[in-house]
């Protein structure tokens, strides 16, 4: 199995955010930078594809800026063959993003892409179906079970109050949901192997964005938080202001 | 002047209750545009009589294809036929629900259009003319507000958020022929989960539970709890408990998880860990219980009772069934 997982560096999801003074981006001080969780589920995925059929390779794209570079070894730390960084400032445009990933994937040999569902930075769950529209490759979103068998894939999709079996044949796309498998800790021996592993950069331009951020602000603020008592006796003017006050029993 | 595109999902021939919420947001935005509300349905055979449902929540037209090969979510058909129907109508915004399904088709509809994807709004304005949404970005740490280069503009909306408001009028309903399309996926089943319940996301009352239950087995008294609370009830968990198996993944509420805006939000035995706040902030009124009076939690809840949730769940659970006793 030859397959490319597209990966992406967002703030840690136990990290404290601030807006930037700009009032236009996050403020990037103080926060610890990680994997995008659900991509950890993606790259576990593609390893154990290619660890089970015993062959092929495991290719790890991200689009970013420099710093996406440690995202990157960390892939390769976890048992990813070879990186690629496509240089570029990053997108809130999800199509951009999907075309700039498109245009790398089509030049490459493949059996699967995968992505997680979504980054939990833009949360915008957009790409891994823009890059399969692009590239005519049929597409499973919210994997949590995958199964692959004569070159043809069943995918288990979650759904609101379910799930849906999916088939397609390959080549085609996957974006994992949690629940997909229980994705590996690098170890200390693939650490030191990913600085040796290829890691390719170049710089690309990506399309206009069709979509402009105006503002980013914090939440909107809850209001004053009130204590109705201690223990089991406070139940009974809970209810009573759940029913008169807030008018939601 | 610009008609607003309404996609209507439907599940084993219903129209989803978000169906409502994304027709009569479509009204809105339609009144402030200046255009008409041109809803889409797209369904096995029986469709069109579901389809005229709509009417009532301000749809002028409402478009339905309907074949046995759309029973199931079928993707690339659906996208041909939304280009077409875009092709056509010439549409200002394509308003899609924020649900499984619709993310999955608005997306490859962007591609298939080439224009920009706004996905969870939770806000939409009309400014110049043109839609301007506001939307939670970094699991509702921040909110992000985004203006369209381009029409038209796709949006996808957040489940419950948006009042599905009665408007009603005299609709047209049309029927679409399907696309011939050679679907490239093929939905081979479709499982209910074990417990038909409401998903977390589109609930309008959750109970969720966190490592203060300390084991899957006191997961009954939460249970208890949704059922007194009804039929709009349904169960949450955080990260901790799923990652410990107690729970499913589909319950977990969070960053990494889904990020809920019910009416009505109890967190039972939950600290309120950043990611897991994120998650379920944008809730009406939230109501937590923790034997910690400094836990996090408190910081956003509405109301909160400190104390034990083994003594105070079951007095909740036995006030509440006697509330709605005496409502008749």
């Amino acid at each position: 199995m030859r397959s490319i997982v597209c990966i992406k560096r967002v703030p840690d999801s136990e990290a404290r955010l601030r807006v930037a003074a700009d009032g236009l981006a996050i403020d990037p001080s103080g926060v610890k930078f990680s994997m995008n969780p659900y991509d950890e589920f993606a790259l576990e995925e593609a390893l154990r594809l290619k660890e089970r059929s015993g062959e092929g390779s495991v290719t790890a794209v991200t689009v970013g800026p420099d710093d996406a570079r440690e995202t990157l070894r960390s892939a390769l730390a976890m048992g990813a063959d070879e990186g690629v960084l496509l240089r570029a400032a990053g997108s809130y445009d999800g199509l951009a993003v999907a075309r700039a990933l498109a245009d790398e994937i089509t030049t490459r040999e493949y059996d699967l892409v995968l992505f997680g569902k979504q980054a939990i930075d833009d949360d915008g769950m957009q790409v891994p179906a823009m890059v399969a529209q692009l590239l005519s490759l049929p597409c499973a979103t919210v994997v949590v079970d995958l199964q692959i068998e004569g070159g043809i894939a069943t995918a288990k999709r979650e759904i609101e109050g379910g799930h849906e079996i999916v088939e397609f044949d390959l080549p085609g796309v996957v974006a994992a949901q949690k629940g997909l498998n229980e994705p590996r800790y690098p170890s200390l021996k693939g650490i030191m192997a990913a600085k040796k592993k290829p890691l390719e950069e170049k710089d690309i331009v990506m399309v206009e964005p069709k979509i402009d951020l105006l503002a980013l602000t914090p939440p909107p603020a809850r209001p004053e938080p009130q204590i109705v008592g201690e223990g089991a006796d406070a139940v009974p003017e809970l209810v009573r202001r759940l029913r008169e006050e807030a008018k939601v029993l | 002047m610009a008609d607003i595109l309404a996609y209507a999902e439907t599940r084993d021939g219903a129209l989803r209750p978000v169906a409502g919420e994304v027709v009569a947001t479509a009204r809105k935005l339609a009144d402030q545009m200046g255009g008409q509300v041109v809803a889409v349905v797209v369904g096995g055979p029986g469709s069109s009589e579901v389809a005229s449902g709509l009417s009532r929540f301000g749809a002028d037209r409402i478009l339905v294809c309907e074949a046995e090969s759309l029973s199931l979510y079928q993707p690339d058909a659906t996208v041909e036929l939304l280009a077409s129907v875009t092709a056509s109508v010439v549409p200002g915004a394509i308003l899609f629900p924020a649900s499984a399904q619709g993310k999955d088709l608005a997306a490859r509809v962007a591609a298939r259009l080439d224009v920009a994807l706004g996905s969870e709004a939770t806000e939409i304005v009309v400014e110049d003319g043109s839609p301007v949404i506001n939307r939670p970005m970094y699991g509702g740490k921040a909110y992000g507000r985004f203006r369209f280069l381009e029409s038209p503009a796709l949006i996808s909306i957040r489940p419950n958020v948006f009042p599905a408001t009665a408007d009603p009028r005299e609709t047209v309903v049309e029927s679409l022929a399907p696309v011939d399309v050679t679907p490239r996926t093929r939905v081979v089943a479709v499982e209910a989960a074990e417990r038909a319940a409401l998903d977390v996301r589109e609930a309008p009352v959750v109970v969720a539970g966190g490592r203060g239950l300390q084991d899957a087995a006191n997961w009954q008294l939460l249970e208890d709890l949704v059922d007194a609370l009804g039929d709009e009830a349904t169960l949450g968990a955080s990260r901790a408990v799923v990652d410990a198996g107690w729970r499913p993944h589909s319950e977990q509420v969070g960053q990494t998880g889904k990020v809920v805006s019910p009416n009505l939000y109890f967190a039972v035995g939950i600290s309120g860990a950043i990611q897991h706040l994120a998650g379920m902030r944008t809730a009406g009124v939230i109501v937590a219980v923790n034997k910690d009076a400094e836990a996090p939690i408190f910081g956003v809840a509405n109301y909160g009772v400190v104390g034990d949730l083994f003594e105070v769940l079951p007095r909740l659970t036995e006030e509440i069934r006697a509330a709605r006793r005496s409502d008749g």
